[in-house]
C-alpha cells in the first residue's frame, strides 16, 4: 500500500514538473515566475523549513508541559 | 419606499421569540426560519442609504448598503444558517439565542453607517459570543471566556476613545475612509485590528474558540474577525503597515499550527493565518485587492466552517480534543462521511484548484504581484504551503489515521455524528465545490469589477507543483509531526502571567498590610461599635454627672441592648408637629 501510494507520488511530482515546462506563466510579474519548476522546488523547500524552523522555536522556546498556567 | 426591516432586528426578534415557544419542533423550524427570512430580506434590499434616524444631534444609520457590505451579508447569513442546522439538536435554547444576537449585531456593524452604531453592535458582538464559550460549562472554558471578554471590553474602549476623538475634532460621526495619521485613527485602527486577531493582539482567538461549544465554535469562527476584515476595508484600505502585519500573521498561525496539539486550536491557529490574506490584501488597497479580500472572506467563512464543524464532530462523539488521543485510533473506519466532507474544507483552505480558495486566495496573491510586491508574494505563498501542510495533511492524517504505536486504546462509541451536523458540513462542503467550480457567481457580488481568471493553465500547473510537492515534504518528515502532549505560550502568556502576578500581589504584600491594620486597630473598632449600641452613652454621662450619680462609663457600655430606652412618646412628635405647623403657618401668613 505504501509503496503503491509511494509510486502515484513520483510520478506526480514528474507529471506536474513537466506540465511546468508545457504550460509556462505568459504574464510573469517576477523572474522566478518564468521558471517552470519554481513552485515545486519552493513547495518542497518551504514545507520542509516551516515544520524544521517551527519545531525548533517551539522546542527551544515556545513549548510547555500542559500544565504551566496551572 | 422601504417596507422591509433592518436585519440586525430579524435576528434579535427572533432571539427574543424563542425562549416563548414550548415546542421542540417549533423551536427547530423558528431558528432555521430566521436566517430564511434574512436572507430573503436581503435580496429586497435595494442599493443606498436608508434606517436614519435622529439622535441628539447626530444621524444615525442602520442601513448603509452598497456592494462592500452586501457582500459580508451575504455569506453572514449563509452562514446563520448552516450554524443553525448543525446546532439543531442542542436542546439548550440559551445558545441559539446567544448566537442569534451575536449573527444580528454583526449585521448590525456590517449595515452601519455611522460609529456611534458601530460601536453599540461591536460591543454586543463581544458580549453575546462569550455565551458561546460559556455554555461549554467547564472550568476552562469558564476561565478562557473571562480572558476573551475582558480583552474585547478592553479593545472596545480604546475604540471608543478613538471614535470620541474623532467625533471631538472633527464633529462627524459617518464611518468612512479615516485619516490614518490623525491620532483618533490610531485608536479606532487598534480597536480594529484587536477583533482582527493581529498579532500581538491576536491571543484571545486561539485561547476561546477551542473552549467554546461544538457548536458555539463554528459561529465564532465566522463572524468576528471577518466584521473586522469588513470595517478594515472601509476605514483603512491601503494601509501599508496593514500589507506587512498582513503577511507576517498568515506566517505566525503557521508556526503555531506546527507546534498545537488540540485539533480545534490547530484550526484556531489557521484562522488568524487565513485572515492575514486579508488585512494584507487591505492593505494592498488596489480594487483587485480589494476584491480578494471581500472573496477570501466569503470562502474563507465556508470552509472555515466545515472545518471546525469536522473537528467538532470528532469531539462530539469522541469526547477527545488532542492529537495525542486520536492519532493511530484508526477513526476513519468509523466516520468516513465525517472525512471525506472535511477533505472538501481542507482542499478549499489549501487552494486545491475546484475549490473555493483557489479563487480566492489566489488573486490576492495576484494582487501583490500586481502591484510588485516581491517579498509579500513570496510570504503569502510560504504560508499557502503551510495551510495545506496542516489542514490538509497533518491534521487529518494525524486525527483519522496516525502511526500506531501499539499501546493506543480503542475509542468503542465513535460512529458518525447525528444528521444534521452532517448535512450542515455537507451544505457548506457543496457551497465551497460550487463557488470554486463556478466562481462567477462569487465575482459577480463583489464590490468592484473582476478582470482575473484564477483558472488559466500555467496557474493551475504551478499551484499542483506545489501542493504534490508540499505533500513529498509532509512524507519526508512525517514522523516528526505527530502531536506532542505540550502547550506553547503565545502573547496571552504577558497577562495570564501579569494576572497571577497581580493576585499574588494582592493576596500576599496588600492582605498582609491589611491584617496587621486590622490587629492594630481591632480594638477601636470594637469599642466604636459598643456606643453604636448605646449612641447616648456620652449624654448619660454628662446627665449623671450633674445629678451626681456615680456610674462609670464601662457599667453604661456593657448594658445589654434595650430599644425601648430610646423610644421617644407619641405625643412628643404630634407636639414638634403642631409647633412646626404653626410657626410655618405664621411666617406663610406674614
Amino acid at each position: 500500500m505504501e509503496k503503491k501510494l509511494k509510486i502515484i507520488l513520483y510520478i506526480s511530482i514528474v507529471a506536474t514538473c513537466i506540465l511546468g515546462f508545457l504550460f509556462p506563466n505568459k504574464h510573469p510579474h517576477f523572474w522566478w515566475q518564468k521558471i517552470p519548476v519554481f513552485d515545486a522546488v519552493f513547495g518542497f523547500i518551504g514545507c520542509a523549513v516551516i515544520i524544521l524552523v517551527s519545531k525548533w522555536i517551539g522546542h527551544a522556546w515556545l513549548m510547555k508541559k500542559e500544565d504551566y498556567y496551572d | 419606499m422601504i417596507n422591509i426591516v433592518p436585519p440586525v432586528f430579524i435576528y434579535i426578534a427572533g432571539a427574543f421569540l424563542i425562549p416563548l415557544i414550548r415546542v421542540r419542533i417549533l423551536k427547530q423550524v423558528l431558528v432555521l426560519l430566521i436566517p430564511t427570512i434574512a436572507f430573503l430580506n436581503l435580496l429586497n434590499m435595494p442599493h443606498g442609504t436608508y434606517w436614519t434616524y435622529q439622535f441628539l444631534d447626530y444621524e444615525l444609520i442602520l442601513g448603509r448598503v452598497d456592494k462592500l457590505s452586501m457582500v459580508f451579508a451575504y455569506v453572514f447569513v449563509i452562514m446563520s444558517f448552516i450554524g443553525m442546522v448543525y446546532a439543531l439538536h442542542i436542546k439548550e435554547y440559551g445558545q441559539h439565542v446567544a448566537a442569534l444576537i451575536y449573527v444580528g449585531s454583526t449585521l448590525g456593524v456590517v449595515f452601519a453607517g455611522d460609529m456611534f452604531t458601530l460601536f453599540v453592535f461591536w460591543e454586543v458582538m463581544a458580549i453575546s459570543s462569550v455565551f458561546l464559550v460559556f455554555y461549554r460549562r467547564t472550568k476552562k472554558s469558564l476561565e478562557a471566556g473571562f480572558r476573551y471578554i475582558l480583552v474585547h471590553l478592553f479593545g472596545g474602549c480604546v475604540l471608543l476613545g478613538g471614535i470620541i476623538i474623532h467625533v471631538v475634532t472633527t464633529g462627524s460621526i459617518t464611518f468612512e475612509l479615516f485619516d490614518f495619521g490623525t491620532l483618533a485613527a490610531k485608536f479606532i485602527l487598534f480597536g480594529f485590528l484587536l477583533n482582527a486577531a493581529v498579532p500581538p493582539l491576536h491571543a484571545w482567538l486561539a485561547d476561546a474558540y477551542p473552549e467554546g461549544t461544538i457548536t458555539g465554535a463554528v459561529f465564532m469562527t465566522a463572524f468576528t474577525t471577518k466584521s473586522a476584515v469588513y470595517v478594515l476595508l472601509r476605514g483603512f484600505p491601503g494601509t501599508e503597515l496593514l500589507v506587512w502585519l498582513g503577511a507576517i500573521m498568515a506566517l505566525y498561525g503557521v508556526v503555531y499550527a506546527v507546534l498545537e496539539n488540540d485539533i480545534r486550536r490547530l484550526l484556531a491557529y489557521h484562522i488568524i493565518s487565513q485572515v492575514g490574506y486579508m488585512i494584507c490584501a487591505v492593505g494592498l488597497g488596489s480594487e483587485m485587492a480589494i476584491n480578494g479580500a471581500s472573496a477570501h472572506a466569503f470562502c474563507h467563512i465556508l470552509y472555515k466552517s466545515v472545518l471546525f464543524m469536522g473537528m467538532g464532530a470528532v469531539v462530539y462523539v469522541t469526547g477527545r480534543s488532542k492529537m495525542t488521543d486520536l492519532q493511530g485510533r484508526s477513526l476513519y473506519k468509523k466516520m468516513p462521511i465525517t472525512l471525506a466532507l472535511y477533505m472538501v474544507g481542507a482542499f478549499s483552505i489549501s487552494a486545491v484548484p475546484l475549490f473555493n480558495g483557489f479563487v480566492s486566495k489566489t488573486m490576492i496573491v495576484a494582487a501583490a504581484g500586481v502591484l510588485n510586491r516581491p517579498s509579500i508574494e513570496l510570504m503569502l505563498h510560504l504560508a499557502s504551503i503551510g495551510t495545506f501542510l496542516h489542514t490538509g495533511l497533518k491534521l487529518p492524517w494525524g486525527v483519522w489515521f496516525g502511526l500506531k504505536k501499539g499501546d493506543e486504546d480503542e475509542i468503542e462509541d465513535a460512529k458518525e455524528p447525528p444528521l444534521n451536523m452532517l448535512l450542515a458540513m455537507g451544505i457548506a462542503a457543496g457551497l465551497c465545490t460550487l463557488t470554486g467550480v463556478y466562481p462567477k457567481i462569487l465575482y459577480d457580488i463583489l464590490p468592484y469589477p473582476v478582470d482575473y481568471h484564477p483558472y488559466t493553465a500555467s496557474n493551475v500547473v504551478a499551484m499542483m507543483q506545489m501542493l504534490v510537492l508540499t505533500l513529498a515534504a509532509f512524507w519526508l518528515y512525517i514522523n516528526k509531526l505527530g502531536g506532542e502532549a505540550k502547550i506553547s505560550i503565545d502573547t496571552d502568556w504577558f497577562y495570564r502571567t501579569l494576572g497571577k502576578a497581580t493576585f499574588w500581589f494582592c493576596n500576599r504584600p496588600l492582605n498582609a498590610i491589611r491584617s496587621i491594620g486590622q490587629s492594630l486597630l481591632s480594638k477601636e473598632v470594637m469599642s466604636v461599635g459598643k456606643i453604636s449600641k448605646h449612641p447616648y452613652v456620652f449624654l448619660e454621662m454628662f446627665r449623671n454627672s450633674i445629678q451626681g450619680k456615680k456610674v462609670t462609663y464601662k457599667e453604661l457600655i456593657d448594658r445589654p441592648y434595650n430599644e425601648n430606652f430610646y423610644r421617644i412618646p407619641l405625643g412628643l412628635s404630634a407636639c414638634a408637629a403642631l409647633i412646626f405647623l404653626f410657626f410655618f403657618g405664621f411666617i406663610y401668613m406674614a
